[in-house]
């Protein structure tokens, strides 16, 4: 009995030390999220003037804004997400409602989950390989088709998954009415799946608004205002690269009012689309 | 006649049918397309480079832009280094924080708790950087480097890898400031990965009178291990790949150093760093094929994450 | 309410009322469970017998809404007071469930794993244990050759029998069986039912049962629960052939439920 006492004993502490160190782990990562935000909101606020919304990237050493980065930001972002969506939600929809039989999508939906987690500086790579290169200069749509490539991923996996939750006797009552199968899937199931692919396009427009790596060698930048996507086109990720690892406290400056940005817009869609998950989840 | 009408809509409907089911066919083989397209452009972007080192490429530590001599070696070391250290802090972490979310946390601040971890996620990689680079760095440098100078740098064995300047950027900054990356990737696969462990399974082992710490190690963790080893394996993939964060404190350096304070590489920050201020087509064309090793590795390691994943999920399938 | 005078009690509950939140699912309940016997809880889904089964060993406290108040008396110490220690409650209270539940281990360590939380046996002992538990379980025979392959690996009815042996090692004094047999097919249900009449020598054994014929075949007492009252506790001829309520009757000519 004394023994079983003292095994006992052990097993408590074991137990009790186990799960303070795990809500030691909960605190240690609340902390990294707490000190970022923290350090964005410190050096960002002040950062962020009307003039960042009202004037061009400067030239070192002198004052301005980053009008023309957010306007690029804006015009990629919004491209990239026009090219992706579509092609992803027909492909998730290949994969949820007709890939039941035959090879192609088990494989597909492998290599979109493998792509989905791939390293975007090598999309970077690739973009620049097969339309950089080609036309001979970086541009805006070398920059969105970068973005693009990253959207559909999300986009598919997201479409699947939803049109999954649709129920079977949905499509079974739209089909049972004689209605033929596009008819079923596109004024039914992906109508009912609607709030979810939404949803999955939400979070890829914040993925991808973050993105640097693949614009870098695409889009590169450009220090006046450009609208001409055919042109180098400057963008918030790119100038925060460069002007954070600039000597210049100015363009630092703006870099951090830049990362505010970003970040805020990042999180905002990101809170935007689990609320709509959710409320549609409840609609159900 | 209304039968005739009635055929010729039935087939018009039926052609609808072939083309929206081949459209999305089409689309879904894009995909594919995609991933050999990527292959092929890396691999024939990376031929001058494969012709003129061979495999030698892999193995040669020089990176000499001015007499064209190029090797991976000190960069794919970096990248590994890097993601390895990122993986010894991230696991237990994770492992501790899908422990809270799952078993410990009162059930109102469960929902909050895995958004805030997954908006940690959310961060774009170059505001790491940033934070990385003005912030975390000079305090690291400042106050951890002297420290593990000081008591671990004297160690042997462990020494040699914890001496040198304090100059807060390095390899080992990197590789901390990636674990804070993919903690939450890890730690939300393993949160999703142990809440479809079967209550009753769970309720047994609290039924023998385990503790919830006994439940979680040699019950659920066991069940769910093919599922945390996809999520660690997820992490990895993401470490590996990682560009902004790691360029901003890495140093970038072309050095081979023991020591992990000492600045260094990894491909994807020479890729960042050096790409589009290469000239020549042998400097450029061995940039790719680091890119192409790079997607190689990923691509691999996300493979395995993703088969493990499945397997989990399939013996879920099965015991539903 | 009627209290059954019983002679020996293990077990003696006194006006327990439990709550999923707000909703009231066992209501001022009163009965004795007799030591070394068979009790059966019987009566239509949702009428609380699994809650009551679940009260026994405070499962419902892994569920912070979940609460139950009164008393439920286990050799003389209240088994709801908080000072109760659970663990060490569970220790003397095992529990077999609806599902077979194998750990993801060998069938050796399924069974080491509960006693290894109490006693610090060296191998020779825990190997003896083990042999002892399959013996008890009647499953000695069919896996003494196959001890160190994973527990996943046996059909249901062994799977079962497994949950059961790893539920008697650690020497329980009471054994809590939520309708062990409804996951499981007629022969193996023969068997489990079996196992539990050898069982009840050493052990107070409370079942949950859906299955009337299985309740009057193995139990020595049976209550019948409706809508989260206790209706009738009796001894199961008694309940069976001459119930003291038209209730009880009803349910059990199978006029209702």
């Amino acid at each position: 009995m004394n023994a079983m006492l003292n095994l006992y004993a052990r097993r408590r502490v074991i137990n009790a030390v186990g799960l303070s160190i795990s809500v030691l782990a909960m605190l240690f990562g609340l902390f990294w999220l707490c000190w970022i935000l923290w350090t964005l909101l410190d050096h960002g606020l002040s950062a962020l003037t009307p003039v960042v919304f009202a004037q061009m990237t400067p030239p070192p050493g002198s004052a301005g804004g980053l009008l023309n980065a957010i306007a690029g930001s804006l015009m990629m972002t919004l491209v990239g997400t026009l090219i992706g969506t579509p092609i992803g939600i027909l492909a998730g929809t290949y994969l949820a409602e007709f890939g039941q039989r035959g090879w192609m999508a088990p494989i597909t939906r492998f290599i979109n989950d493998v792509l989905l987690s791939a390293p975007s500086i090598v999309i970077g790579l690739f973009v620049y390989e097969v339309y950089v290169v080609k036309v001979k200069h970086f541009s805006g749509w070398a920059g969105a088709l970068a973005l693009s490539i990253l959207v559909i991923p999300i986009v598919i996996r997201t479409t699947e998954n939803m049109l999954r939750l649709v129920p079977s006797t949905l499509r079974e009552a739209a089909a049972a009415l004689g209605a033929p199968q596009w008819k079923v899937i596109n004024f039914v199931t992906l109508r009912a799946a609607r709030a979810g692919i939404i949803t999955g396009v939400l979070l890829a427009v914040a993925r991808i608004s973050g993105e640097t790596a693949p614009l870098l060698f695409t889009a590169l930048n450009n220090q006046f205002w450009s609208s001409n996507m055919n042109q180098p086109m400057a963008n918030l990720p790119v100038v925060i690269f460069q002007f954070a690892m600039s000597p210049y406290a100015d363009w630092q400056n703006l870099a951090w009012a830049g990362a505010l940005l970003i970040t805020v817009s990042v999180l905002t869609l990101n809170v935007l689309a689990r609320v709509l998950f959710r409320q549609s989840a409840t609609t159900h | 006649m209304p039968m005739f009408s009635n055929e010729a809509r039935h087939k018009q409907q039926a052609v609808f049918d072939l083309l929206f089911r081949n459209l999305t066919r089409v689309s879904a083989f894009g995909v594919l397309a995609l991933l050999a397209a990527i292959i092929a452009s890396l691999v024939v972007g990376s031929m001058p480079a494969i012709h003129a080192f061979g495999f030698g490429f892999l193995t040669s530590s020089d990176w000499d832009p001015v007499n064209d001599k190029f090797g991976a070696l000190i960069p794919i070391i970096g990248t590994l280094i890097t993601s390895g250290i990122a993986l010894i802090i991230a696991i237990p972490v994770s492992f501790g924080i899908a422990i809270f979310l799952t078993e410990l946390s009162p059930r109102i601040l469960r929902r909050p708790l895995g958004i805030a971890v997954e908006l940690l996620a959310g961060i774009p990689s170059i505001i790491y950087g940033m934070w990385g680079l003005f912030v975390f760095a000079p305090l690291f440098g400042d106050y951890v480097e002297p420290w593990l100078n000081k008591h671990v740098g004297t160690m042997p064995y462990l020494g040699p890898f914890f001496s040198g300047p304090p100059m807060g950027i390095g390899m080992l900054t990197a590789g901390i400031i990636l674990a804070i990356m993919v903690i939450p990737f890890i730690a939300s696969v393993m949160r999703d990965v142990f809440d479809v462990v079967p209550t009753l399974l769970k309720e047994s082992a609290y039924g023998l009178g385990a503790t919830t710490w006994e439940v979680m190690w040699n019950v659920v963790l066991p069940y769910t291990k093919v599922g945390v080893a996809g999520g660690i394996m997820l992490g990895l993939g993401r470490a590996l790949g990682e560009t902004m964060a790691i360029t901003f404190v890495i140093g970038n350096a072309h050095e081979l150093s023991q020591s992990l304070l000492m600045p260094g590489n990894s491909i994807s920050s020479a890729l960042a760093n050096e790409f589009t201020e290469a000239v020549g087509d042998l400097y450029t064309s061995s940039l790719i094929e680091l890119g192409l090793i790079l997607f190689f590795i990923t691509f691999v390691v996300l493979s395995i994450a993703r088969y493990m994943l499945y397997k989990l999920g399939q013996r879920e399938g099965q015991a539903a | 309410m009627n209290i059954e005078t019983i002679a020996n009690p293990k077990i003696i509950i006194k006006d327990l009322n439990f709550y999923y939140g707000n909703y009231r699912a066992l209501k001022d309940i009163n009965l004795s469970i007799a030591e070394k016997m068979v009790t059966a809880f019987i009566g239509p889904s949702g009428c609380g017998k699994s809650t009551l089964l679940r009260t026994f060993n405070r499962m419902y406290q892994l569920y912070p809404q979940q609460k139950a108040t009164g008393e439920i008396m286990l050799d003389g110490a209240n088994i709801l007071d908080s000072k109760q220690d659970l663990n060490m409650l569970r220790a003397k209270i095992g529990m077999v469930f609806q599902k077979p539940t194998p750990f993801p281990m060998s069938i050796y360590d399924n069974i080491a794993f509960g006693v290894k939380l109490y006693e610090n046996l060296n191998k020779h002992d825990m190997e003896a244990r083990v042999e002892w538990a399959l013996k008890k379980a009647a499953l000695w025979g069919e896996v003494k050759d196959k001890l160190k392959q994973s527990g996943t690996g046996l059909s249901g009815g062994q799977q079962q029998r497994l949950c059961i042996a790893r539920a008697i090692a650690v020497k329980p004094q009471v054994l809590l069986l939520d309708e062990p047999t409804s996951a499981l097919d007629p022969i193996s249900t023969a068997h489990i039912e079996k196992l539990i009449d050898e069982l009840k020598e050493d052990f107070t054994i409370v079942i949950v049962t859906h299955n009337m014929q299985q309740a009057a075949r193995i139990s020595d007492y049976t209550a019948y629960m409706y809508l989260g009252d206790l209706i009738e506790l009796g001894e199961t001829s008694t309940v069976f052939t001459n119930p003291k309520r038209k209730e009880t009757e009803d349910y059990i000519t199978g006029r209702f439920g």
